[in-house]
């Protein structure tokens, strides 16, 4: 029988996970950088900066490989720990909806802007 | 070693020691589960901190609203637990990518990464926790 939940494309994510993780540092050093220039300071100043074109997209970017990145180790954690199939299952499962969920909520966000 | 498959390696009985309380982990491996834990603990704060960034930018009143809710103990002190978090996951990562290169294998040049990883994201975290609070 094959099995129900795991991964079955391990080199794949294990890549992905390295990909997003880079990009949300380069994001990172970015926005730190930039609270040293008083991003934080004013509503105007905050909203401009996420309003800017190249940082929107930025945000973006870090918000999917954040989501990406979450679902790969979140579910690692899950195979390690959760060995019975059906709640292995329900657990991987609850998982991606949410991180779903919360891909479209910061989507929503950004949009505004 | 390789090990055929017409001839399964014999099965020799090892000494087990799993008395947690007993082991003592090195760096190394502190570092690494707390690489995980930070990790869960983030992905568990998700709705929170996207909720507390949509708040920041809905509106001039949102943005002064959240920066009230940061500076209750209640709101702030946890918030600035998942700063850690970051922080460390952040760190740690980079640790773990250069080890991916082959950068810093060897047993003592782990264990000086390893207490890198610790102590720069402490000081990080309460560089960032200065700087949000207006200190500096």
């Amino acid at each position: 029988m094959r099995t129900t939940t795991g991964a079955h494309y391990g080199l794949r994510d294990w890549i992905f996970q390295r990909i997003t993780a880079v990009v949300m540092a380069v994001y990172t050093v970015i926005v730190v950088g930039a609270l040293f220039f008083g991003i934080h300071d004013t509503a105007a100043r905050w909203h401009a900066f996420f309003a800017f074109g190249p940082i929107k997209f930025l945000t973006f970017l870090f918000a999917m490989c954040l989501c990406y990145h979450a679902w790969i180790g979140i579910r690692d954690i899950w195979m390690d720990y959760v060995k019975p199939v059906w709640v292995r299952l329900t657990l991987h499962s609850l998982t991606l909806l949410a991180l779903l969920g919360y891909a479209g909520w910061c989507l929503e966000i950004l949009w505004r802007l | 070693m390789a090990v055929s498959r017409s001839n399964p390696p014999v099965r020799r009985s090892r000494p087990k020691f799993l008395d947690l309380t007993a082991i003592r982990l090195p760096l190394a491996g502190f570092v690494s589960i707390l690489h995980r834990v930070s990790g869960s603990l983030l992905f568990l704060a998700l709705p929170a901190l996207i909720g507390m960034f949509a708040l920041s930018l809905e509106s001039p009143a949102g943005f002064e609203r959240a920066g009230q809710l940061i500076r209750q103990p209640m709101i702030g002190i946890p918030l600035f637990g998942l700063a850690w978090a970051y922080l460390h996951h952040f760190c740690a990562g980079i640790r773990f990518l250069l080890l991916d290169m082959h950068i810093g294998l060897d047993k003592e040049g782990a264990r000086k990464s390893a207490v890198a990883v610790l102590v720069v994201s402490l000081l990080l975290t309460a560089l960032l926790a200065l700087k949000l609070l207006g200190v500096f």
